[in-house]
């Protein structure tokens, strides 16, 4: 073994100083030579004959420095070495040709590198905490096991206490709001969004301050010392990496807190928990009496014991879960549901990530089916090269080599360009930090992913490289070279190679079209649902009152001027306040009608809004019966509430509601009816929702200004502020969020996948015509002479044109006839798998099928009539006579 | 042909080098040549190119070594001389040589017989 490395790291050293050893060879041969020949002089023999003799018995120089060079050195790469030496002289001479290739590999892996990136960040990769695949999330299920609600804290000790599947449990609070907490004080006043966690939270994940300390026992009782960490973003940002930060003093909504710590960057917990959002703060969550009473709170995530699995958790659970409900009645209820923390962060996202994934690998396979053809185009016309080089001694097998070096050497060229793009790619897809897909931000090109591209342009190389390789003459040398162009009997075989791949290309294009085609319409009917309020021109603003407004006189009369100021403003239609926006905040409490009774835990579930009057005209839910808020629905007068549709069929179906009472507050008249609102997501319809007055209740944390304008709301930014100073002076400086950017983002998954796979089949679409263009293109100019005659003997040229563009199309009908049968069985049988992914259309929509059918067909006439009509301007003599 | 018979014959001229090499001092190629020739009779190297390919591979192994000199009728040559572990290997290969031909030789025999 230590022999041949010290022999392997001589050849090595050989291999890179050919140009000394062969001068070495040469003199000791030399030497050797005149040696020989003064003994065969000394032998009696002429010098004439004496040194032809020994030249003889030496052997030939250059087959001796040759073999020489193969023994001491690295024979492969040699050869290597030459092929790619040979490849750059005929790829520079047909740089078109080359710089086509490289660009669609190029393409194609930069696509399925990037992709790969995202996968391998949401999926492959652990999460970033300490033995993230032992973490399981911990919820309970609602709805009959459709929705999942948080955790009681009650239940959370007794869980924690009595479990024997985890070696600890800790949580959040999961009712935090973007921007919740005002900061004052030093510098521009600020909104920042701060998650209340457990005393346990950043141990148990394993996450170390890079100042100070987590939070203490103290800190995590109720009314505590006020305490605070600071993300790593935020402390850059706002402090300037400040390193005596800690026991700092910060005003946080008018009250003092104690920063006792920063995290490291590596932590970020918008990421994994929150897509989508920022986290500038984390406060510590008291596991009180206090607390519990706020319901289901904590969002609760536990590291399993060794040993134990999701499984046998889940089946401890069932158990403690039924008996917890028996023991305290009192508390809600608790169905506890586990999932393993991957499954729950990225597992609605891994439908939409395999079929990206199978969307790439059918791009690439595109590709190497359009690189094969265009390659086995050259090599038919290079038969002849092939012929003479094999004549001259290279055998089949080496001539292969040189074939597969050249599309190793492009597609290798191919993966620089792609990794390139790929890092372009990996970068634009960090930072989409308005989308709510997980994880997003830690995509990047890694050593898997550079691992992957470099397997990627390996086979890509080797794929399309085959086809023409095996397509060098076996032993045929004879009958290549007499094959002049002339005949048209250029391979039956070939042509027949060279269709297929063609229909293969228009099979698999077809595939991602009609499914992209699926998806795209999907996306439409969710961006047409009706959401029962109407973003564009809607803006939100937090207008939260200060702690000045420590009574409910004082806030009421703060939201009047509010409102009455931010009216004022011209190009401001109506104005209201509301705790929570559509699409963010589940909050919801059971209800029902007065004199009704329903047995425990089927109660109707309503979600609860804190709403102003105007606020039904700002964010414009139609209001469907009765009347809506005033300003004179305060603590004095009648309590009242306004209810959607859906709540009224459910607790008066049939009857009018108008004027029933809602078993709330002890009791509130329904005073008008609005219709529902998709407060979940857009996919889903609403549930029951209710509307309280803000001037009548305290249940509320938050409040947001919504206005409704005339103009673009960013244009009216500055006055509404304004306006808003004269009563606020400390408002923080945080923008506008229109309602619009909302729903975006609400939909913000389902365009990121939609926006790739269309962007992969149009590019599939470009490669099949391209490919149809040339198989057809060579045809023609294969079939010059034959056309020439037919057009002597009368054929005209529409003829020809119709016999060819019938061809092209007779070749993407069988393509488009064995894509659709594909995409048809793919969509059957992936139907369930997909899930959610369609909305609103079925996996076999004959709309999509049809349309991306005709589009496809349309593109395979254009890309067959081109030819078509060069064939067509023909000159009969000229191609008689040429060749 | 020539490279057919050096293929079969390299472990073979590899044990004959060394083994010259061990009995004769450092020799420059070709010398090892004539000398090998003479011994074998001419049977062995139809080319005396091959020796240099032969030297090569035992360089690159470490078990001879090579040195620039000036031959007894004054011209430049490398003079080879085996080395230490060239020593080593040359006991364990005329071992293994000795085993097989002697296995080789006993079973003509018989099949002679």
């Amino acid at each position: 073994m230590l022999t041949w490395l010290k022999a392997m790291a001589a050849r090595t050293v050989a291999f890179f100083s050919v140009r000394r050893l062969d001068c070495d060879l040469e003199q000791e041969m030399e030497s050797h030579l005149a040696m020989l020949t003064e003994d065969n002089i000394r032998r009696g023999m002429t010098p004439a004959e004496a040194r032809r003799e020994a030249r003889m018995r030496l052997g030939g120089l250059e087959s001796t420095k040759e073999r020489h060079r193969e023994a001491r050195g690295l024979p492969f790469f040699d050869t290597l070495l030459q092929d790619l030496r040979y490849t750059v002289r005929t790829l520079r001479r047909d740089t078109g040709f080359a710089t086509f290739a490289i660009l669609i590999v190029g393409l194609g892996i930069g696509a399925s590198s990037t992709i790969f990136s995202v996968v391998n960040a949401l999926v492959l990769r652990p999460l970033p905490f300490r033995d993230s695949g032992r973490l399981v999330w911990i919820s309970t299920t609602a709805d009959g096991g459709v929705g999942e609600w948080r955790i009681q804290v009650n239940h959370f000790l007794d869980l924690r206490r009595q479990n024997k599947s985890f070696s600890d449990l800790a949580g959040y609070n999961a009712y935090y709001g973007t921007g919740d907490h005002k900061l004052t004080g030093d510098g521009e006043p600020e909104r920042l969004s701060g998650v209340p966690v457990t005393q346990n939270f950043f141990p148990f994940l394993g996450i170390q301050p890079v100042l100070g300390r987590s939070f203490s026992a103290e800190e995590c009782k109720w009314n505590g010392p006020g305490a605070v960490l600071l993300s790593n973003r935020l402390w850059k940002r706002r402090f300037a990496s400040d390193t005596g930060i800690v026991g700092r003093k910060l005003i946080l909504n008018d009250a003092p807190v104690t920063v006792v710590g920063v995290l490291p960057e590596s932590f970020d917990f918008g990421t994994v928990f929150d897509p989508g959002s920022r986290i500038d703060l984390y406060f510590p969550f008291p596991l009180s009496e206090e607390t519990n009473r706020w319901g289901n709170t904590l969002a609760v995530i536990a590291r399993l014991n060794p040993g134990a699995t999701v499984e046998s958790a889940r089946a401890e659970f069932g158990i403690l879960g039924k008996r917890l409900m028996q023991e305290y009645p009192q508390r809600n209820d608790l169905r506890p549901r586990l999932d393993s923390l991957d499954q729950h962060v990225s597992g609605r996202l891994r439908p939409a990530l395999f079929v990206l994934s199978l969307a790439v690998g059918v791009v690439m396979l595109i590709v190497c089916a359009n690189l094969a053809n265009l390659l086995m185009a050259r090599t038919a016309a290079r038969q002849k090269e092939m012929a003479i080089r094999a004549a001259l001694g290279a055998g089949r097998g080496r001539l292969i080599r040189q074939m597969l070096t050249e599309s190793m050497v492009l597609s290798g060229c191919g993966a620089v360009l792609g990794l390139i793009l790929a890092m372009a790619g990996t970068r634009v897809v960090a930072h989409l930090d308005t989308f709510s897909i997980p994880l997003l931000e830690s995509v990047r090109i890694d050593g898997y992913a550079l691992g992957f591209t470099l397997s990627v342009a390996f086979l890509t190389g080797l794929i399309f490289g085959l086809a023409p390789a095996l397509q060098v003459p076996a032993a045929a040398v004879h009958a290549s070279l007499k094959d002049s162009s002339r005949g048209s009997s250029q391979g039956k075989r070939h042509a027949w190679i060279r269709s297929t791949l063609v229909i293969a290309e228009i099979a698999f294009a077809c595939v991602l079209l009609v499914s992209a085609g699926l998806l795209i319409r999907s996306f439409l009917r969710v961006l047409d649902v009706n959401l029962g309020f109407h973003p564009e021109r809607a803006a939100a603003l937090r207008v939260d009152p200060g702690r000045g407004y420590g009574t409910q006189a004082k806030r009421n009369a703060y939201y009047g001027e509010v409102l009455r100021r931010v009216s004022s403003v011209r190009g401001i239609e109506a104005a209201g306040l509301a705790d929570v926006l559509p699409l963010g905040g589940d909050r919801s409490w059971g209800v029902q009608g007065k004199g009704q009774t329903y047995k425990r835990g089927q109660f109707p579930e309503a979600f609860v809004r804190i709403v102003s009057n105007g606020y039904l005209q700002a964010i414009g839910i139609p209001l469907r019966a009765g009347r809506d808020f005033t300003e004179r629905d305060t603590p004095s007068s009648e309590p009242v509430i306004l209810i959607n549709e859906t709540l009224a069929r459910t607790l008066w179906p049939g009857q009018n509601p108008i004027g029933q009472i809602v078993e709330q507050d002890n009791g509130r008249r329904v005073v008008g009816v609005v219709s529902d609102v998709r407060h979940r997501a857009l996919e889903q319809v609403s549930g029951c929702e209710m509307y309280l007055p803000i001037r009548q209740t305290d249940d509320y944390s938050s409040v947001d200004l919504v206005v409704r304008t005339t103009l673009p709301p960013s244009a009216l930014a500055s006055a509404v502020r304004a306006e808003l100073k004269s009563i606020e002076p400390d408002l923080p400086a945080n923008e506008f969020r229109t309602l619009q950017q909302l729903v975006d983002k609400a939909v913000s998954p389902r365009r990121f996948v939609v926006i790739l796979l269309s962007g992969f089949s149009v590019f599939a679409l470009i490669l099949a015509s391209l490919g149809i263009y040339a198989v057809i293109s060579y045809s023609v100019a294969q079939r010059t002479q034959e056309l020439g005659i037919r057009m002597a003997l009368g054929a005209s040229a529409r003829d020809l044109q119709a016999r060819i563009v019938l061809h092209t199309l007779g070749l993407a009908g069988m393509g488009m006839v064995l894509g659709i049968s594909a995409s048809w069985l793919l969509s059957l049988m992936l139907s369930r798998a997909l899930g959610d992914l369609l909305f609103g259309v079925t996996p076999t929509d004959p709309a999509t099928f049809l349309g991306m059918a005709v589009t496809l067909a349309a593109v395979a006439a254009i890309a067959g009539y081109l030819p078509a009509r060069r064939a067509s301007r023909i000159d009969p003599m000229m191609a008689l006579r040429a060749d | 042909m020539a490279e057919g018979k050096a293929d079969i014959l390299q472990g073979t001229l590899d044990l004959m080098v060394l083994k010259t090499l061990d009995a004769m001092g450092p020799l420059h190629g070709y010398g090892i040549a004539r000398r090998i020739e003479q011994l074998s009779e001419e049977a062995l190297l139809v080319n005396q190119g091959t020796i240099y390919l032969c030297l090569v591979r035992l360089v690159q192994k470490r078990w001879i070594k090579a040195e620039w000199g000036t031959s007894e009728n004054n011209r430049k040559a490398r003079f080879y001389s085996i080395s230490k572990s060239g020593r080593k290997q040359l006991i364990a290969e005329t071992e293994n040589w000795e085993r097989v031909s002697g296995a080789i030789g006993r079973l003509l025999q018989i099949a002679s017989r």
